[in-house]
């Protein structure tokens, strides 16, 4: 696959507002193709981009069901079918007894599927991406706020696009080589 | 959220970030202490003699792989000594990190982004030294695996109906998820770190430690997803582990030990104890790192309220203790309270509510709660009343059971102390390398608390 030269537009902005009304016109002039970067989490942001399925949720609740089930059913085979044990003459499937566990297992792989399931998602570990070729991107983890337009958007041309992020007022503009 | 800095004016607190900082102000001061300041020569002081205790520690362990658990006071009646008291000791500190983490960003207090990152490194060094114990006082510490469930030659398993199992599980879930919770919290800061910095290597480092992260729009949104997600689980972690120890006593039969009221006793002086620590770290870390505009008066005050709650409830607690051993007409339960006022340990049980109810009531006082110094002291003592509590629910119960024939005395011996000690040197020398080498204040949840991060629709 040939690669596009150019990863896409970038346009700086000084506030968090300011990214977030840029990023709701872009988005309203067609962009579909577009990511927003802030040092810090911004309600709406994600929204106003067109991202609107989160499938965190789903994961957690996957991982949590596959915990119970297991921390219960590793405790019932074990205790019942392959190596019972009489205990004070307690029956061997002591449910009661086996809540804790099965709690505990649930929130350890529920807790595990929300990280790994959040960083998967996300596409992390990615130590190189086109976006950090940007010199000032450095201080998105700061105190700037940059909105990109990418090059495989069909609405996108170089000279348009440029034009259209000029007329939101950032504070620089720069284009991502990938 | 400008909230807090108009609660402030109207009821004259202390705001939860001086006024006239900016994102980029908070991002130098934060990362300067790792990336430019100077490790000092108090520094290396605190932290040589932090390590040496926790060589002590090594060494004590080392003795005691050698020659057995002979070598520490433990004996019949009392084979529960300061390995299951530390333990339990431990454990209970490290859960202040995760109510402030998880309980207290579930309920929106704000104020919690300051503290959260080093109490979470609190609760995850504590939950280390609290594992130190359980495995060496097996007696066969090289057998430690085998508390857990593994497909094994012998055809053998674990038995889950005993509480002690449990604990195996909670802990072990525990110290994961805490892990995991630091960890990711630290994520985004650590892509500061990389971009902040000019070293090379620094920034590769914290490079391959960020995962690449970039501050996506889409990747902020699962992000804080999943930290309120994970701080929705761990929540009922956190106070589930504090009750599954409070098992491994209460369903035993051995009076003092065999009660109800153990599991919210246990978990609020668990966070009581957690507090205090987040305190005596809290207090000198802002004055050396100057840091008194992030952690301000109020977030003190806020925790010495803590404090002050669950200590009443921890009073509360010995309250019952008392009252259900008159009430439940077991002539036992009666002889443990009355043995605890007028028996060998009536002075430990006498400091024991002296630091764990009389003084901690100044906290009453606003004076106090602000002081510094005064809350510092008060801190102390709570730490060591909580130390005290967990002898007096360990060695007093077990001193003196059914019959007089097994009655006997608890001497700790050189060894239990120098492994005790051990810990917290061990605690205090991963403390101060986590100063120096990783954000101690969450930067990026500082930055949503400055009134610029306000974003209308």
């Amino acid at each position: 696959m040939k690669r596009d030269p150019i990863y896409g537009m970038m346009a700086e902005f000084d506030s968090a507002q300011a990214l977030v009304d840029a990023a709701r016109k872009t988005h309203q002039a067609g962009y579909q193709k577009i990511d927003a970067y802030s040092p810090f989490p911004i309600e709406g942001l994600a929204e106003e981009i067109g991202f609107h399925h989160d499938e965190v949720p789903m994961v957690v609740l996957i991982g949590g069901i596959i915990g119970g089930l297991t921390g219960y059913l590793m405790q019932y085979w074990i205790s019942v079918i392959d190596y019972p044990l009489n205990i004070g003459g307690k029956p061997y499937h002591s449910w009661p007894s086996f809540i804790v566990i099965t709690f505990e297992m649930t929130i350890l792989f529920a807790g595990i599927s929300a990280v790994f399931g959040m960083l998967a998602l996300n596409g992390l570990p990615m130590p190189y991406h086109p976006v950090f070729n940007v010199p000032r991107f450095s201080s998105a983890s700061k105190d700037r706020f940059f909105l990109i337009v990418f090059s495989s958007d069909k609405k996108y041309k170089t000279d348009d696009t440029r034009k259209f992020l000029e007329a939101l007022a950032p504070r620089s503009i720069s284009e991502v080589p990938s | 959220m400008p909230e807090q800095y108009k609660s402030s004016t109207e009821i004259e607190r202390a705001p939860v970030i001086e006024p006239g900082h900016t994102f980029g102000t908070v991002t130098e001061k934060i990362s300067a202490i790792v990336l430019t300041r100077p490790a000092s020569n108090g520094w290396f002081l605190g932290f040589g003699i932090a390590f040496m205790l926790a060589m002590g520690m090594l060494y004590a362990i080392g003795y005691l792989f050698l020659k057995g658990v002979g070598i520490w006071g433990v004996t019949i009646p009392i084979g529960w000594g300061f390995a299951i008291l530390n333990f339990v000791w431990w454990i209970g500190i490290g859960h202040a990190g995760t109510l402030i983490s998880a309980i207290l960003l579930l309920l929106r207090q704000s104020w919690r982004n300051s503290i959260n990152r080093f109490a979470e490194a609190m609760t995850l060094f504590a939950v280390a030294c609290a594992g130190v114990f359980p495995a060496i006082h097996i007696g066969r510490p090289w057998l430690a695996y085998w508390l857990f469930p593994y497909p094994n030659t012998m055809r053998v398993w674990p038995q889950f109906r005993s509480p002690l199992m449990w604990d195996v599980f909670a802990v072990s879930t525990y110290a994961t998820i805490s892990a995991l919770f630091w960890f990711t919290g630290l994520i985004p800061d650590l892509a500061t770190l990389r971009d902040r910095t000019d070293k090379k290597i620094l920034k590769l480092i914290y490079g391959m430690l960020s995962f690449g992260w970039r501050g996506s729009a889409r990747h902020w949104h699962r992000y804080e997803t999943m930290y309120l997600l994970l701080a929705g689980l761990a929540t009922p972690l956190v106070l589930s582990v504090h009750t599954v120890v409070s098992f491994d006593f209460a369903v035993g039969i051995v009076p003092g030990w065999h009660t109800t009221i153990f599991p919210p006793y246990f978990v609020a002086g668990a966070i009581y104890s957690g507090f205090a620590m987040v305190l005596m770290l809290a207090i000198p870390i802002r004055k050396i790192y100057g840091l008194e505009d992030f952690i301000t008066e109020r977030h003190l005050e806020n925790s010495a309220k803590v404090m002050l709650a669950t200590g009443l409830i921890v009073g509360y607690g010995y309250g019952i203790e008392a009252f259900m051993s008159w009430y439940s007409g077991d002539r036992y339960d009666a002889f443990t309270i009355w043995n605890r006022l007028h028996g060998p340990y009536a002075p430990e049980y006498y400091a024991l509510l002296i630091c764990n109810i009389l003084i901690p009531q100044v906290l009453w006082i606003r004076k106090f709660r602000t002081n510094p110094i005064a809350l510092f002291f008060v801190s102390f003592v709570v730490l060591v009343g909580m130390w005290l509590e967990r002898f007096i629910i360990i060695v007093v119960s077990l001193h003196r059971d059914f019959l007089t024939s097994s009655w006997g005395m608890y001497y700790p011996t050189k060894w239990d102390w120098m492994t005790y000690i051990g810990t917290i040197g061990m605690f205090l020398a991963l403390m101060f390398l986590f100063l120096r080498v990783l954000p101690a204040i969450s930067i990026f949840e500082m930055r949503t608390l400055l009134p610029e991060a306000e974003v209308k629709e």
